[in-house]
């Protein structure tokens, strides 16, 4: 029989060295009795006599395991960790195997530790020892943690309070933090630690944070168990929160007075329906359309997008709504299709600084999938409500020729978008006679997959878009001829 | 008037922010305080640091700047119409408290939210403030969560990004008209495009300059926002198609739902019921299969007979209940995907099956192990020794789940 003494003190560090020692001479589980004790025994300094068995590895899942389970406070706790070891030799896919009992014995064990560690975290109480004004402030916390966490936890205080001298003591283990050094003692009893005027403050905030017409002892009890109450200041006043809580709760119901019917809402919410051809200055027009709530697309949609550009624009370029980027900027074909088209543009010659940008229907349309927003076509319903702000910028640029950009904004302008692959490339007039040069949209154009179609698609996008100089020049000098 | 105590203070400016839902604090970037020239640490996943009798977490200091307010929103406890005492903290005290607070480990940082008082930008610049001498006098590193002002300045806004963890602006309200009914001074648009502004923000945050050197971060832990539900008369599919798209759109981290509670002093226009606790936590489990289950807004609101979610069942047995041809699966083939979708199945149970599975087949009894609810899953799946014959199918299969009906008191 080998006996086995792991430190209360660098316990992780010991078991390893002492499980290794076992394994490597071959000594099976049941040969090795395990003690907790103060003393680090050199267990195999000299008395190792079989022939160590060679190198053997362990998967890292192990090391984790091992790292924290050592802490519980079941004194099983080593052997059981030797125990699965040694399986460890033979079967190899130990460690993966979520079905096997001991493995999960040991897992329950681990979560118990971890469960532990991070209620340490959170219900230490530090108290004031000394000077609040020192340079180096000083504090004190009694704890009583169920398993042995003192040690693996202090490192988190270490991250958190390293601009301080503090101690956390407990009957097992003490960690003490001192002009930026960490140590562990062993534990001693319960201090008398001094009075500290903020924990009456952090009392009355934990009184008034409460609200008693959602009581819920249980939820509170499952995540804070009663054995952590005696040392949170706090936890004194739960008792009487509890039993005030219903009669509480039914206070706030009978003060309260009657109420009103909920449908006056849906009364005004009518209110904006009519209004048919808006009627404003040039200026007020962005507004105007940013307070837009004449179909529902408002609603979703982060702002409007009204058209921008030159107000004595020649050209008026007129796209189907704002994509996800202009819906957050507010501003027109700043996204990939207007990136395609500004390129295009570009070169062809023609400059979309000199003319006026917009869209058929000024507010997002989309559906949410997961964490992305995927584009929708407008309806017929939403284009026809948004007429009034195309017609309205219509009325103000007066352009002297209209780009169409795909179906919607064919539609919007021309009453139908049906057949836009053959129609693209001519001109059609509106019922004022405004002439309109239908075209593919951009965005069209980069949801094609096949890269020929696509290559098509921008060759023709490209030869419409040289129609527009040779449009503008000749309505020029038709203008002149008439004025002649 | 006598002047108020801190005491009283911290009394009422934490009573009044009781309402807000959120108290997260994990998500942002780790810090820590090792060099020993600041002050506090953030490890990535939250603390609650003690719980209420409500049951809900206490992590950060939660408080109103001030509970003055010049807007009437009803279903506000802070309203300017509302007969509640009126507190208001200086900036070094939230700043003290903060600090004090935090060396006793109490919390994990601060949540600040304000009533409006003299303008928005008013009202923000002085949270701007607080925040700014957390960070740079009192070299702070804990968690900062600012509920930012709509309608204050998008310069503000900006520098609330770059001094706080994590922003957050309330869309309040599950649709416009009840935000323009209840609230009658905020704007949804408004909302919508300060939402959208941090959005921005945080992408152009994330792009590295020509050097490579990358801009400050902003509001690392990203944006969330709160929604009252039970306030209005919105049914649970309008609540999540609305959370819906504010995730997609913002990319928000958390949508918050609100149980509408009833409050001091309520306004007339608000049912004074008890807070539907168990609503807001359907809705919680219905997010959650959203954004962690890859399922659609539509599967789940589609098995809803008025649009609300059913009170009885958690959602995804509501929605196995309603596919029961698609199962039983099959624990040793079927999909990731599929498996998922199995009521009582977490996400960890399901990586645990498809990794046990490599090395052998899976029994009934491995399952339990697993951590999987079998009480609830048993009727779905096929492992080595089960298979649920009949029960996938059979009429009760509803009413093992459901509680079952009270008898009603008869006066």
């Amino acid at each position: 029989m080998y006996r086995a003494e792991i430190s209360s003190i660098g316990a992780a560090i010991a078991w390893r060295k002492a499980a290794r020692g076992f394994l490597s001479n071959a000594i099976p589980p049941e040969e090795i009795l395990w003690g907790e004790g103060a003393v680090v025994p050199d267990l195999f300094g000299q008395e190792a006599t079989a022939p160590p068995i060679g190198e053997f590895k362990v998967p890292r899942s192990f090391v984790a395991l091992a790292d924290h389970v050592v802490w519980h406070s079941d004194p099983s706790r080593f052997a059981r960790l030797y125990a699965l070891l040694w399986r460890m030799r033979r079967e190899r896919g130990l460690m993966s195997d979520r079905g096997d009992s001991e493995l999960a014995h040991l897992r329950r064990m681990e979560k118990a530790v971890l469960r532990c560690k991070h209620k340490m975290k959170a219900f230490v109480r530090f108290r004031e020892l000394g000077d609040p004004e020192a340079a180096r402030r000083s504090f004190a916390a009694w704890f009583e943690p169920t398993h042995h966490t003192v040690e693996p936890t202090a490192t988190f205080f270490v991250r958190r309070f390293a601009d301080m001298d503090w101690r956390i003591l407990t009957s097992d283990v003490c960690a003490i933090f001192e002009s930026g050094d960490l140590r562990f003692e062993p534990g001693r009893p319960k201090p008398n630690l001094p009075d500290d005027a903020n924990e009456q403050l952090w009392v009355t905030y934990f009184r008034n944070i409460f609200n008693p017409a959602r009581l819920n002892v249980q939820a509170m009890q499952s995540e804070m168990p009663k054995k952590y109450w005696k040392n949170m200041p706090e936890a004194a006043v739960i008792p009487d929160l509890v039993a005030s809580a219903p009669a509480r709760a039914r206070a706030m119901a009978e003060a309260a007075p009657t109420l009103p019917p909920l449908r006056a809402a849906r009364v005004q919410a009518q209110l904006p329906a009519a209004n048919p051809w808006w009627q404003g200055t040039v200026g007020d027009l962005p507004n105007a359309i940013n307070a837009c709530t004449r179909c529902p697309l408002h609603e979703n949609a982060t702002q409007a997008v009204p058209g921008e550009g030159p107000p004595s624009a020649d050209l008026m370029i007129v796209g189907e709504q704002p994509g996800d980027q202009e819906d957050l900027i507010g501003r027109p074909f700043v996204g990939p299709a207007g990136q395609l088209f500004d390129q295009l543009a570009a070169e062809v010659g023609l400059s979309r600084t000199t003319a006026y940008v917009t869209n058929a229907v000024k507010h997002f349309k989309f559906t949410a999938k997961g964490r992305r927003r995927l584009h929708q076509r407008p309806n017929g319903a939403e284009i026809a409500h948004c007429q009034v702000w195309l017609r309205a910028e219509l009325e103000q640029v007066q352009p002297k020729l209209i780009l169409a950009l795909g179906v919607t904004a064919t539609e919007a302008l021309l009453g139908s978008g049906e057949d836009i692959l053959r129609r693209r490339g001519s001109i059609e007039y509106r019922a004022d006679g405004q002439p309109v040069l239908i075209t593919l949209h951009p965005s069209y154009i980069l949801r094609l997959p096949d890269p020929t179609l696509r290559a098509r698609a921008i060759e023709n996008l490209r030869a419409d878009l040289r129609l527009v100089d040779g449009w503008l020049a000749k309505s020029v000098s038709d203008q002149q001829k008439a004025t002649v | 008037m006598t002047k108020q105590t801190l005491d009283q203070k911290l009394a009422i400016l934490s009573d009044a922010a009781k309402y807000d839902a959120s108290c997260a604090s994990s998500g942002s970037i780790k810090r820590d305080s090792r060099d020993g020239k600041g002050l506090g640490s953030n490890e990535g996943t939250g603390i609650c640091h003690a719980y209420a009798p409500d049951g809900r977490c206490i992590s950060l200091l939660k408080i109103l700047m001030t509970n003055f307010c010049i807007y009437d929103c009803t279903y506000c406890v802070n309203r300017v119409s509302s007969n509640v005492p009126r507190a208001r903290f200086s900036v070094d005290e939230v700043v003290k408290l903060t600090i004090e607070f935090y060396r006793r480990n109490y919390i994990e940082g601060l949540f600040l939210s304000s009533g409006i008082i003299r303008s928005p930008d008013a009202t923000m610049s002085d949270m701007v403030l607080i925040a700014r001498k957390l960070r740079q006098e009192e070299n702070f590193r804990g968690y900062i969560h600012l509920k930012t002002i709509p309608d204050a300045t998008p310069e503000l806004i900006a520098e609330a990004g770059l001094l706080a963890d994590r922003l957050s602006i309330n869309v309040e309200m599950p649709s416009d008209a009840a935000v323009r009914e209840h609230a009658p001074e905020k704007d949804p648009s408004q909302i919508r495009k300060a939402m959208g502004d941090v959005r921005l923000r945080k992408e152009a945050a994330n792009d590295k300059s020509h050097t490579g050197k990358r801009p400050p971060r902003f509001a690392p832990a990203g944006q969330s926002t709160q929604m009252i539900v039970g306030a209005d008369g919105s049914n649970d599919a309008q609540v999540l198609g609305q959370s819906t798209r504010l995730y997609s759109s913002y990319k928000l981290k958390r949508v918050y739902y609100s149980a509408f509670s009833p409050i001091p002093d309520s306004s007339a226009k608000l049912p004074l019921i008890s807070p539907p606790l168990q609503r807001e936590h359907r809705l919680y489990q219905a997010d959650w299969l959203l954004r962690f289950y890859d399922f659609q807004l539509d599967e789940i609101t589609s098995v809803t007979p008025d649009g609300n979610l059913d009170l009885d069942i958690d959602p995804k047995l509501a929605w196995a209940l309603a596919h029961r041809e698609m199962f039983p699966f099959d624990v040793n083939r079927a999909s990731r995907e599929m498996l998922l979708r199995v009521p009582g199945f977490g996400v960890k149970t399901v990586t645990r099956i498809l990794t046990t599975r490599r090395h052998r087949m899976l029994r009934y009894e491995d399952l339990i192990q697993m951590g999987a609810s079998m009480k609830k899953a048993r009727a779905f799946v096929v492992a080595g020794g089960w298979t649920p014959g009949t029960l996938t199918d059979s009429a009760n299969l509803r009413a093992r789940f459901a509680p079952p009906p009270e008898q009603l008191a008869l006066f």
